[in-house]
């Protein structure tokens, strides 16, 4: 009885915390919103007519979806950045921040669901995809072990998000015999939710842009850089507009480490370019496709120089300590490496490995308006979710939350 | 297995009640395309049924009767093709009996075969193959020609990557699609190592006077908008005794089809006396789809 009272306790403080907030907060729902209702409208017409509304064919038959799903998963992943230093090391200035990476996880994790499912051609039957009920084909299919890793990461985040907040909420110790495990095994899961990503691709001998060893290493390599330079701004925003003391400290070691993260990306990407470009075999053509164009064709090229250029600078921004601990070039940082793995895992992974198809043909891919419009109104969606369960957790994590019991305590 | 296709019978039943609103109830949920079950995992009975449902459906929209069969493989048949590069002159006369055969959409166009012009002088180079030569003008020096199709791995990728189990390889060697199955997620597009994949990237369209009646349910019944489809070495034919439409037409008798264990077939005959090559042999996919220099 007790408990199930301390739920509804629970729910409607958070109702309250999301439907209240500062002018500043609701322009900002707003234009998530409004980035929702785009992403409806484009999704319609996408329904109304299929896939032909986007920029694919059978030659790059993914694209843009995918490959922002691909993103995503890397930002998921990222968690694991705060996990470690705070969990494993027992770094306490991180530790107070970590949820705030299972926060983002989640948010990441059904953007990705959704991403795939608009990109399918029957969304109604991805019900196909449920075991027992469905017909999962594992293990072969490294789309039906991906299925199942998301959802396995998205569960245990939830679990362990909802279990600290509604611990803290009633102002009880949290458990940590049942808590740390869990905490635990999520670093695992997110390196597992990116590797099985990565080998969605890299088991495709037909694609040799893809199949090579190194993908999932830079997979890694390079989710390490894209979520904590989403974390590194929120830290920095959330210290401002409330009460959240979020040290200085933190957010330079999480630059640091981010620091490493793109030199090792860095790095394995001049592995690849070296060994395709002095072998010099057949299977150079996608690296040129990507960097220099091939027979005139040459649409993503500025792009896949723009992300290098912005790798490039990000990295040696985080890793001089006066340009990662000042704040200007922390953000530039933080936008220069987004940027950098956006396109590189948005665009520079999935639509090389397809240019030239399998047999030779270059069809030159570009986003339609209703690909973007679709995906804005996925990012819109995973926005909400993200600043709903901020604006939710951030009064509980202060105590600010008037509970009757912090009020006796 | 009974367990597990009841339960599946019962989330069909609630998701379908849940979606659709239905009033009609449960029986005939699973008449409509969204409860269908896996074609493996069904009985003879509910096959029969499936087909029954199928020809109905058909024969109303194209206006005339559509037999939809779904013939097995034939026990101890295993089917082989081959494919005379030096005899081939780049026609496409295949490409277009396919579609005719198959129900391919005419608008937009999709096509099970592609064939590619390549230079004598660089040999099989896919990247300089030119997909889109005027086939009034050919041969044309100095080229050769390549026609592509779905190779009928032994060991497909396509098969391999599937999520949702909705492609899969016969005893008979054949790799076919349920069409009903497929979620549409275009993995097996992205495994093909050969391009032999096709999506119905919106509803495709056959006028209903070029509709090829005689189908069967694994093969070249139309396919709805937002699935894969592919060449199924005409399924409809081969399980009775004839030629892919492919075979029929080619001018120049340069394709070759038949039953690879059958000692007195053409197809065991090249094999056993004509040197053949399968495209991209380095991965390992093991073609059933043979090509060789007759001449």
């Amino acid at each position: 009885m007790e408990m199930l009272r301390e739920i509804r306790r629970f729910v409607a403080h958070s109702l309250r915390a999301v439907t209240r907030g500062s002018p500043r907060y609701w322009a900002w729902v707003g234009l998530l919103g409004a980035m929702i209702v785009v992403g409806v409208l484009a999704y319609v017409h996408q329904m109304s007519r299929g896939l032909i509304t986007t920029g694919m064919r059978d030659q790059v038959s993914w694209a843009f979806y995918i490959g922002n799903f691909t993103f995503l998963v890397g930002v998921a992943a990222a968690a694991v950045l705060l996990v470690v230093p705070a969990y494993v090391y027992h770094w306490k200035p991180i530790k107070e921040v970590a949820v705030l990476g299972e926060l983002l996880a989640i948010s990441a994790i059904v953007m990705c669901m959704l991403l795939v499912l608009v990109d399918v051609g029957r969304p109604e039957r991805t019900w196909h995809l449920m075991p027992f009920i469905g017909r999962l084909n594992v293990p072969s299919s490294l789309l039906g072990w991906d299925v199942l890793v998301l959802n396995l990461y998205l569960a245990l985040n939830l679990v362990i998000v909802t279990y600290l907040v509604f611990t803290l909420f009633r102002r009880k110790k949290v458990a940590n015999a049942f808590f740390v495990p869990m905490v635990l095994f999520s670093i695992p899961a997110a390196l597992g939710i990116h590797t099985v990503t990565a080998f969605l691709y890299n088991g495709l001998a037909g694609r040799p842009f893809w199949n090579a060893s190194i993908l999932a290493p830079r997979f890694i390599a390079s989710a390490f850089c894209s979520g904590p330079a989403v974390l590194l701004v929120l830290m920095q925003i959330l210290r401002k507009t409330t009460k959240f003391e979020i040290q200085d400290a933190a957010i330079w070691k999480v630059a640091e480490l981010m620091a490493y993260a793109m030199f090792l990306n860095l790095f394995l990407l001049g592995a690849e370019v070296f060994k395709e470009y002095y072998s010099n075999t057949e299977h150079v053509v996608h690296m040129r496709y990507m960097f220099t164009g091939l027979k005139g064709h040459t649409a993503i090229v500025p792009w896949m120089w723009l992300s290098v250029f912005c790798s490039i600078t990000a990295f040696v921004l985080f890793l001089v300590p006066g340009t990662r601990r000042h704040p200007v070039t922390l953000n530039l940082g933080c936008l220069l490496i987004f940027s950098a793995v956006y396109i590189e895992k948005g665009m520079g992974l999935v639509i090389p490995g397809m240019t030239p198809d399998t047999l030779g043909e270059i069809y030159e891919y570009w986003p339609t308006w209703t690909e973007l419009g679709v995906t804005l109104g996925v990012f819109g969606l995973g926005g909400l979710v993200f600043t709903f369960l901020v604006k939710a957790t951030i009064p509980i994590l202060l105590g600010e939350h008037g509970h009757p019991a912090g009020a006796g305590a | 297995m009974s367990t597990d296709v009841s339960r599946r019978e019962l989330l069909a039943c609630v998701v379908g009640g849940c979606v659709a609103a239905s009033t009609t109830g449960c029986t005939d949920f699973l008449h409509t395309e969204f409860g269908r079950k896996n074609f493996r995992d069904m009985t003879k009975e509910e096959i029969a049924e499936v087909v029954k449902d199928l020809e109905k459906d058909l024969s109303a929209k194209y206006g005339k009767p559509v037999t939809v069969g779904a013939e097995e493989p034939i026990p101890g048949v295993d089917f082989g093709y081959a494919l005379d590069i030096s005899r081939c002159i780049g026609c496409r006369r295949c490409v277009y009996a396919c579609v005719k055969e198959n129900n391919q959409s005419r608008d937009p166009q999709l096509h099970w075969i592609r064939v590619l012009e390549m230079d004598k002088e660089r040999g099989i180079d896919f990247d300089d193959a030119n997909p889109y030569y005027d086939a009034e003008t050919v041969p044309r020096p100095g080229h050769f020609y390549l026609p592509v199709a779905c190779q009928q791995c032994r060991d497909a990728p396509c098969v391999k990557t599937c999520p949702t189990g909705a492609t899969w390889q016969e005893k008979d060697g054949i790799v076919l699609i349920d069409q009903d199955w497929c979620i549409g997620c275009r993995c097996c597009m992205a495994a093909c190592p050969y391009g032999a994949r096709h999506f119905n990237w919106t509803e495709p369209t056959i006028p209903a006077e070029e509709m090829n009646p005689k189908t069967h349910v694994l093969g070249n019944r139309p396919r709805p908008r937002g699935v894969v489809e592919k060449c199924t070495f005409c399924v409809q034919r081969v399980r009775n005794g004839r030629y892919p439409a492919c075979v029929e037409i080619c001018p120049v008798g340069a394709r070759k089809f038949g039953d690879m264990r059958d000692p007195k077939s053409e197809i065991r005959y090249i094999l056993e006396n004509k040197r053949v090559f399968v495209l991209k042999s380095e991965l390992n996919t093991r073609p059933r789809f043979y090509y060789f220099y007759g001449l």
